[in-house]
């Protein structure tokens, strides 16, 4: 066995990006499940966006929904459970170059990554996490999730659920991200405006897409869908027009407001609940690094360390 | 332990008034200062032994701090030799006391003759006792006396510094520059302070105590290369910075913190990242997207954040990310001992994973390997694109050595990312070769991006739950660390090649047992050491060895357990399947004396 070392190659010129160049394994998620529309979406953002394909990076942490990496031809990987937070921020962090697009469970970002969510947003790290909020464990077959709601019963809950589930856009806005918003699987148009949104930010951007589990929830979402008898009520965004229906419509600046949106009985609202500019994590150290080869202009790596050994001496 | 030092062992009483100093020629002389934390004492201690190492002297340090922040009784000992030093020494020939406590609970390290130098403002010492000579100086009054009362107390570890100067005939040119250096840049008076400490105890006339005053002998194998003086978590963060490490990320814990405190404040020079992540499982997880990034990355802690990291780590074997995990081992289980040393953590770094999980592990043995074991994690790390551990423990984490300078020149690393396009028939996963991953940012000229995994796959990366896959995969994963194994090379054997007894050690025992074999071929044993820095793999060839020695005893500082060897015996034992293979090992959450190695191993 050894080590596997290749010529260095010329690089072809890049080609444009397609639905077939972007697509890879067919996904193996139970038939129409909500995941699927998320995962179309996605190539027509790429697609439409025509990102550098190289630079382009697909992860996620584990469950049904974060499969999602297979699914998409550019570099991935698919992390553990929960983790896939602080994965996708070392790669964010060390490589301005690239694009970082997070795809997990409810599961995955709202119980076991929890903190790490928590964390991420405080940071502000530049990546856009798209969490596919299904209210259950998919992927070990019906267990109770942090979104289940109350009287949902599931395997862990026989008699149905007991315990106050999370409220993910409160729980992500009080950890600090800089944009939050909510989509519905069902309203592709919706979800591709949101979704173009969240890549734009430049900062920690999260998305809840309420992606239904056909498998063990059938129906969770109905309510939200208007081709089921729902109501898709999206958030009337300021436009800062100065008149006065204006007044009535919500500023994505104002975290007060932003809970009070965020509070309303399910299905609940759609659209972007907060958006602010705050530095992010990516910016701050990268000027404390200017600063600091500032300070050693033009001296190479072991010429800095010469001079930290020259004081040990 | 130190015959040489005093060879007059008579007792000499503090009234002696004596001019006609002796000037007398020591090669090695152990200094335990024992105080308590907020004096100040491992600041006079390191001062001591970086002119020590300025003077090309041979220095190892020892010290214990208190677990709790506020203080409390702590020591700081220095070991200066003209020869070399192996370890900090099981007696001491020279106690400075601050409090009464300090005198109690260590004048039994004082070995017979030896020197107690006393504050007799806060110390009482048995008089009658004649094994030792006496030097009473009221270190307190004297201290504020010469700083003018404002600073109270403070400064009494600089008048010390001063006084062990004259005692010792040290630089005390060297020594201001190096107080300089040390209080020097924010307040010019803290400075002025210190030096006039400093003058104070340099000027007090000891003479008038002491009959002698001792000199070190110039040193016979002084080296041309300068020396670097620094702590072995010092030594660890500056060789990872040597061996091209960039980025990482940790969590807070003793005795690992200081190395991520070194690099988050220094990796930003080399355009590098250091962050501090919310807990450990995060700080792998970090590390293992910078490494996915394209670059090496380090992540550490201690026992207890190396349990958390292990789901992670895990993840490295089977997506085959080179990562280097740092554990600066402490007493455990749980947070047991935080601030005492053990080498308890050696099945966790070998075994502590789920499913097949191969790793490499690796130990220092001194400060200055502390240094080159980076280096070598490094290049381990990249060429089988592997997990590599890194044990080294509390001991080695805080004690001063002096080095050789490395060579950067020829050992420096450079890290830059690989992102040259890959040709199309590049697999991430090849069944015939290591895994070489494309980071982001790289073209795939076949059009296949690779996903990297934690799930069984195949050699493009496919999840699959084939059999035969899994089966060929993991024997991937174990081929290539056998490889390693025969790149590995023999450590060399302290003393003859066949004997009566091998000891056998690996990291921060090195030192005392490398001692014990002098001492026991002195008392006539037919004694060698050979001590291991790749424990996992182990290098090919050892069992040729151990052939040629009747016994071969594994000294370590952990429990013999519930088979009744320690953990690098039952390693061995297992690996080697050799009756012969026993076991000395302890678990008092000290570091090994040289006395007690003899006593375990020749009862
Ligand atoms: C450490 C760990 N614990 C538990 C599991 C088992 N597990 C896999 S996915 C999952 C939950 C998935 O739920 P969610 O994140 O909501 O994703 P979904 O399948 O619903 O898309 C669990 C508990 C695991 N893989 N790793
Ligand atoms: S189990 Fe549910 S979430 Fe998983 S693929 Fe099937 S429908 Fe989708
Ligand atoms: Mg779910």
């Amino acid at each position: 066995m050894n080590p596997v070392d290749f010529p260095s190659v010329s690089s072809a010129e890049p080609q444009r990006l397609t639905k077939k160049s972007i697509s890879a394994d067919h996904p193996t998620w139970c038939p129409a499940c909500g995941d699927f529309a998320v995962l179309a979406c996605f190539y027509k953002i790429l697609e439409k966006r025509q990102l550098q394909h190289e630079n382009i990076v697909t992860l996620a942490g584990i469950g049904c929904s974060s499969r999602f990496p297979y699914f998409v031809n550019s570099h991935g990987a698919h992390f553990i459970h929960g983790r896939a937070v602080p994965f996708a921020s070392g790669v964010s962090l060390s490589r301005p170059d690239t694009h970082v697009f997070l795809f997990g469970g409810d599961g995955d970002g709202f119980s076991i990554g929890g903190n790490h969510l928590e964390h991420g947003a405080r940071k502000n790290i530049r990546l856009t996490y798209v969490i596919m909020d299904n209210f259950v464990y998919g992927l070990t077959k019906k267990q109770t999730s942090p979104t289940s709601p109350i009287g949902y019963r599931s395997k862990t809950d026989p008699t149905g659920v007991i315990d106050q589930p999370v409220n993910p856009i409160k729980k992500v806005i009080a950890a600090g991200a800089t944009f939050v918003a909510r989509t519905h699987a069902t309203q592709v148009a919706h979800m591709m405006q949101i979704m173009e949104r969240a890549m734009d930010h430049d900062g920690f951007s999260v998305v809840e897409c309420l992606s239904e589990c056909v498998e063990f929830f059938p129906g969770a979402f109905d309510a939200g869908n208007p081709r089921k008898g729902g109501r898709f009520q999206t958030i009337d965004e300021k436009k800062w027009d100065g008149t006065p229906e204006d007044d009535a419509r919500h500023d994505t600046t104002d975290e007060v407001a932003a809970y009070r949106l965020a509070d309303m009985e399910f299905p609940g609202l759609f659209g972007v609940f907060f958006e602010i500019d705050r530095p992010t994590k990516n910016a701050m150290e990268k000027k404390w690094i200017d600063d600091q080869r500032a300070k050693n202009f033009g001296l190479t790596d072991r010429e800095v360390l010469q001079k930290t050994f020259n004081r040990m001496k | 332990m130190s015959p040489l030092l005093f060879p007059e062992t008579s007792p000499l009483s503090a009234e002696t008034h004596r001019a006609d100093l002796r000037p007398e020629h020591i090669k090695d002389a152990v200094i335990r200062l024992a105080g308590n934390s907020q004096d100040g004492i491992q600041t006079a201690g390191a001062l001591l032994a970086r002119l020590a190492g300025r003077s090309a002297q041979d220095v190892m340090t020892y010290m214990t701090i208190p677990s709790t922040i506020s203080g409390g009784p702590s020591i700081f000992q220095v070991r200066v030799g003209s020869g070399e030093v192996l370890s900090a020494g099981d007696e001491a020939d020279f106690l400075v006391a601050f409090y009464q406590h300090s005198y109690q609970d260590h004048v039994d390290f004082l070995r017979d003759g030896g020197v107690l130098l006393f504050d007799s403002d806060h110390v009482q010492p048995n008089l009658q006792d004649k094994r030792f000579i006496h030097v009473g100086v009221p270190i307190t009054g004297l201290t504020v006396e010469a700083l003018g009362g404002t600073a109270k107390d403070k400064g009494k570890n600089i008048f010390v510094l001063g006084l062990l100067a004259s005692i010792f005939h040290l630089d005390a040119e060297k020594l201001k520059a190096l107080i300089r250096e040390r209080f020097g840049g924010k307040d010019e008076s803290i400075v002025n302070t210190a030096l006039i400490a400093f003058q104070a105890g340099y000027g007090f006339p000891v003479s008038d105590l002491l009959s002698r005053r001792y000199e070190f002998e110039p040193n016979l194998h002084a080296r041309e290369q300068a020396q670097l003086t620094m702590d072995g978590n010092q030594a660890l963060a500056y060789g990872l910075i040597a061996a091209g490490v960039r980025y990482g990320a940790g969590y807070p814990i003793t005795p690992w913190s200081s190395v991520m405190e070194i690099l988050r404040s220094e990796l930003p020079k080399y355009n590098g990242m250091f962050v501090q992540a919310e807990d450990e499982l995060a700080a792998v997880s970090l590390a293992l997207g910078f490494s996915f990034a394209g670059h090496l990355a380090v992540t550490g802690s201690a026992g207890p954040g190396i349990s958390l990291k292990t789901e992670a780590i895990g993840w490295a074997s089977m997506a085959e990310m080179p990562l280097i995990v740092v554990n600066v081992q402490r007493g455990g289980p749980s947070t047991g001992l935080p601030t005492n040393v053990e080498q308890s953590d050696l099945y966790q770094a070998v075994f502590g994973a789920h499913g097949d999980s191969p790793r490499v592990v690796l130990a220092a043995s001194t400060v200055e390997d502390c240094f080159y074991i980076a280096l070598e994690a490094a290049r381990i790390a990249l060429k089988y694109s592997t997990p590599v551990f890194i044990l080294s423990d509390s001991s080695l984490a805080t004690r001063i050595e002096a080095f050789d300078e490395p060579d950067l020149q020829k050992i420096m690393r450079n890290p830059a990312l690989d992102l040259t396009a890959r040709p199309a028939e590049y697999k991430p996963y090849p069944l015939d070769g290591i895994t070489r991953h494309a980071p982001p940012g790289s073209r795939m000229l076949g059009g296949k991006y690779p996903v990297v995994t934690g799930l069984e796959h195949d050699e493009w990366g496919h999840p699959t739950a084939n059999p035969k896959l899994h089966a060929a995969m993991t024997a991937k994963r174990r081929q290539k660390l056998r490889l390693l194994a025969e790149d590995i090379p023999l450590p060399p054997i302290h003393g003859d090649a066949e004997g009566d007894t091998l000891m056998i050690g690996w990291g921060s025992t090195y030192g005392p047992i490398r001692e014990a074999v002098v001492k026991a071929r002195e008392m006539g044993h037919r004694a060698s050491a050979l001590h291991l820095r790749h424990l996992h793999p182990l290098p090919g060839g050892l069992n040729q060895i151990f052939a040629h020695f009747k016994r071969i005893i594994v000294v370590e500082m952990n429990d013999i357990g519930l088979f009744g060897y320690g953990q690098m015996a039952t390693i061995l034992r297992a690996r080697f399947c050799n009756p012969a293979i026993t076991s000395f090992t302890k678990t008092d959450g000290l570091t090994f004396r040289v006395r007690e190695i003899i006593e375990g191993v020749f009862p």
